[in-house]
C-alpha cells in the first residue's frame, strides 16, 4: 500500500512540475481578508441603496418608504446646490492643482541637489491630516487675528468667510495647499521614467527647453496625468473635513457640497434615509466621471507613451 | 548634456516653498506666545518671548487621552493589516484560480469607495453591534478601508519574486506555510513597510469614522480633539495651533526615520 501511494504521488509530480502545484496557497488563505472587507465596505455599500429607501432616525429600525425618501431629496433646492457646488469646486481644484503639481513635479525631477532638500520641504502639508491643516488655515484666516486682519490692503475688510466667492476661494486655496505636493510626487516618479534618449536626440534637432517640456514631458506623462486627475476628481466630489472645519457649509448654504450636506441631513438632521440617498448618489458620479475619464482618455486600453522608441 | 539653469522655474518652487514654508513658520511662531501677545502683534510679528504654556495647556485640556486613544487605534490598525493582507497577496500572486481573480477584482473595485458612500450604514452597522463610542467601532471600518491599497502595494512586491525560488523550495519539498514565512514574507521587507506606514497615516489622520461613530470625551482620537478645540478654544489661536503642532509631531518623527517608505505610502493613499 505504502509503496502504491507512493509511486502514485511520483507519477503525479512527474506529469505536472513540481514548482506549479506545490506551495501554491489555497483560496482559504484569502478568506479571512476578503470576509472583514466584505463586511466593513461591500456589506455597507449594498446597504446604502437599502436605507435610502427607508425613513430612520437614527433610534430604533429603518422603515421602507420607498421612492418618497428620493422624491424629497430632490425638492430639496438645497440639494441641487449641493451637487453643482461639488462640482464645481471639483473642477476648480483640478484646473488649479494640475498645472502647478505638473511644473512642480517635473521641477523636482531634476538632478540637482536643492531639489531634493526643496522636494523634503514640498513634502510637509502632506503629513498633516485634513483636520490640523483646516485647522490650521482657519486660525491664519481668522477674521479677527489672523493675517487679513493685517493685511486689510488686500484682504478688505478681512471676513474671508463673509461672502460665497471668498468662501469658495478659501476651500480651493486650502485643498491646493494640501494636495499640490501629493500630485507632484506622482509626476516627479513619472519624470525620472522618461527615458533619457528622447531628450539627447531633441537637443540635437536644437529643441529648447520649453519645446522639449510640451513635446516631450507632457506627452510622455499623459498616462501619470489620468491617474492625477480621477484621483482629483474622486477627492475633490468627497471633500468633507475641509468643510466642516473651514465654513460649516456657510455661508447660508454657499459652501454645502454634497459630502457636507449628507452629513448635515444625516448626523445632525436625523434624517439617515435622506443621507443615505445622498451618499449613493456621490458613489454614482464619482464613479461615472472616473469611467468617463477613463474611456475618453483611451488610459483602459493601457496605450504605451512608449511608442515609436 | 549641458543645460542653461532655468531661472524662472526656481523663482517658481522659491515661491511654492514660501507657500509652504511661511504658514508653518507663523504656526511654530504662534504656540511659543501668549494668547495676549500673539493677539497684540498679529501672525506674522517675530516671536518676543518663549513659552510651553500654549502645550502645557493642551494637555491639561484631555490632549493626553486623545493622544493615548489615537495610538491604540493606530497600533490596532497596523497589527489587523499586517494579519490580513499578507496572506491576502501571497493567494493572489501565487493561486492563479478563478476565485483568486474575483476577490483581486473585489479589492481593486474597493479601491473607488469613498468612506462617505457608506458611513450611514456604517453608522448603522456599528450601532446593531452594539461598539458606537467605542474604540473598537472605529479601529474595524478603518482597518477595512486600509485594504485594497496595502493589498495593491504588497501585490506588486510579491509578484516580484522570482518563480525560480518558489520552485526550488518546491524542490525541498516546503509546505505552504514554509513558503510563506521563510520566503515571501522575507522578501517582502519593503512593502510590508510601506503598508505599515500607509494604515497608521491613515489611522492616524483619520476624521470622519471617529466623528460619526464616537460621542464621548473617553473616545476622542486627536482629529476630533482638533476639531473640539476650534470651537472651544475660539480666540485662542496659540492654544489651537499648539496642538496642531502636537498632532503631527509622531507622523514627523517617522517621516525623519522612514522616509523612503512613506514617500511610497503617500504615492498610494490616492489624494484622500
Amino acid at each position: 500500500m505504502v509503496s502504491l501511494t507512493a509511486s502514485v504521488t511520483g507519477k503525479r509530480q512527474t506529469q505536472r512540475p513540481a514548482g506549479r502545484t506545490i506551495g501554491r496557497p489555497g483560496l482559504a488563505w484569502a478568506l479571512p481578508a476578503t470576509i472583514f472587507f466584505a463586511l466593513f465596505a461591500v456589506v455597507p455599500l449594498v446597504l446604502v441603496a437599502v436605507l435610502s429607501f427607508t425613513t430612520w432616525s437614527g433610534l430604533g429600525s429603518p422603515e421602507y418608504a420607498g421612492f418618497d425618501t428620493w422624491v424629497r431629496v430632490f425638492q430639496d433646492p438645497v440639494m441641487i446646490k449641493s451637487l453643482w457646488l461639488s462640482v464645481l469646486l471639483t473642477v476648480l481644484g483640478v484646473v488649479v492643482q494640475t498645472p502647478l503639481s505638473i511644473l512642480l513635479g517635473v521641477w523636482a525631477a531634476g538632478p540637482q541637489r536643492n531639489r531634493a532638500v526643496l522636494s523634503a520641504v514640498f513634502f510637509v502639508p502632506l503629513l498633516l491630516s485634513a483636520t490640523a491643516v483646516s485647522v490650521l488655515w482657519r486660525a491664519l484666516l481668522d477674521p479677527n487675528f489672523g493675517v487679513p486682519s493685517q493685511a486689510r490692503w488686500l484682504f478688505g475688510d478681512g471676513n474671508l468667510f463673509g461672502t460665497q466667492t471668498a468662501a469658495i476661494g478659501v476651500l480651493v486655496f486650502v485643498s491646493t495647499w494640501q494636495f499640490t505636493p501629493f500630485h507632484a510626487l506622482i509626476y516627479q516618479g513619472a519624470t525620472r521614467a522618461i527615458p533619457q534618449v528622447l531628450y539627447q536626440a531633441a537637443q540635437i534637432d536644437g529643441a529648447g527647453t520649453v519645446r522639449q517640456f510640451f513635446h516631450i514631458t507632457l506627452p510622455q506623462l499623459r498616462n501619470s496625468i489620468i491617474t492625477s486627475m480621477i484621483l482629483m476628481i474622486v477627492g475633490g466630489l468627497t471633500t468633507f473635513d475641509t468643510v466642516l472645519i473651514l465654513t460649516q457649509g456657510g455661508p447660508g448654504t454657499d459652501t454645502t457640497i454634497s459630502a457636507y450636506y449628507m452629513y448635515d441631513k444625516a448626523f445632525k438632521g436625523f434624517d439617515f434615509g435622506a443621507g443615505a440617498a445622498v451618499a449613493l448618489m456621490l458613489v454614482v458620479v464619482a464613479t461615472v466621471i472616473s469611467l468617463i475619464v477613463v474611456r475618453v482618455s483611451g488610459y483602459d486600453k493601457m496605450a504605451g507613451t512608449k511608442e515609436g522608441l | 548634456m549641458r543645460r542653461r539653469p532655468n531661472y524662472l522655474a526656481g523663482l517658481g518652487a522659491l515661491l511654492w516653498l514660501a507657500l509652504v514654508g511661511l504658514p508653518l513658520y507663523v504656526m511654530l511662531g504662534a504656540t511659543v506666545q501668549t494668547r495676549a501677545e500673539y493677539s497684540a502683534n498679529g501672525p506674522l510679528a517675530f516671536p518676543r518671548s518663549f513659552t510651553l504654556d500654549n502645550y502645557v495647556q493642551d494637555f491639561s485640556n484631555g490632549f493626553g487621552q486623545y493622544f493615548l486613544n489615537t495610538v491604540v487605534v493606530t497600533v490596532s490598525v497596523v497589527a489587523i493589516v499586517l494579519l490580513l493582507v499578507p496572506p491576502l497577496a501571497f493567494t493572489i500572486v501565487r493561486n492563479r484560480g478563478r476565485g483568486t481573480s474575483g476577490v483581486f477584482r473585489l479589492f481593486l473595485l474597493g479601491l473607488a469607495i469613498p468612506a462617505q458612500a457608506v458611513i450611514v450604514p456604517m453608522f448603522y452597522v456599528i450601532s446593531k453591534a452594539g461598539l458606537y463610542d467605542n474604540l473598537i467601532g472605529i479601529i474595524l471600518p478603518t482597518a477595512a478601508f486600509c485594504l485594497p491599497v496595502c493589498t495593491l502595494i504588497l501585490t506588486g512586491t510579491m509578484r516580484d519574486i522570482t518563480s525560480d525560488l518558489f520552485e526550488a523550495m518546491a524542490m525541498d519539498g516546503a509546505s505552504v506555510r514554509r513558503t510563506f514565512f521563510q520566503l515571501v514574507l522575507p522578501l517582502s521587507g519593503s512593502g510590508l513597510s510601506t503598508i505599515v506606514v500607509f494604515s497608521a497615516l491613515q489611522a492616524w489622520n483619520g476624521f470622519l469614522f471617529p466623528l460619526v461613530l464616537t460621542q464621548s470625551e473617553e473616545t476622542k482620537v486627536i482629529t476630533l480633539g482638533l476639531y473640539n478645540f476650534r470651537t472651544q478654544y475660539g480666540i485662542n489661536i496659540p492654544g489651537l495651533l499648539a496642538a496642531v503642532v502636537l498632532s503631527t509631531i509622531p507622523v514627523l518623527l517617522v517621516y525623519l526615520f522612514a522616509r523612503r517608505a512613506l514617500v511610497q505610502g503617500l504615492m498610494g493613499v490616492g489624494g484622500k
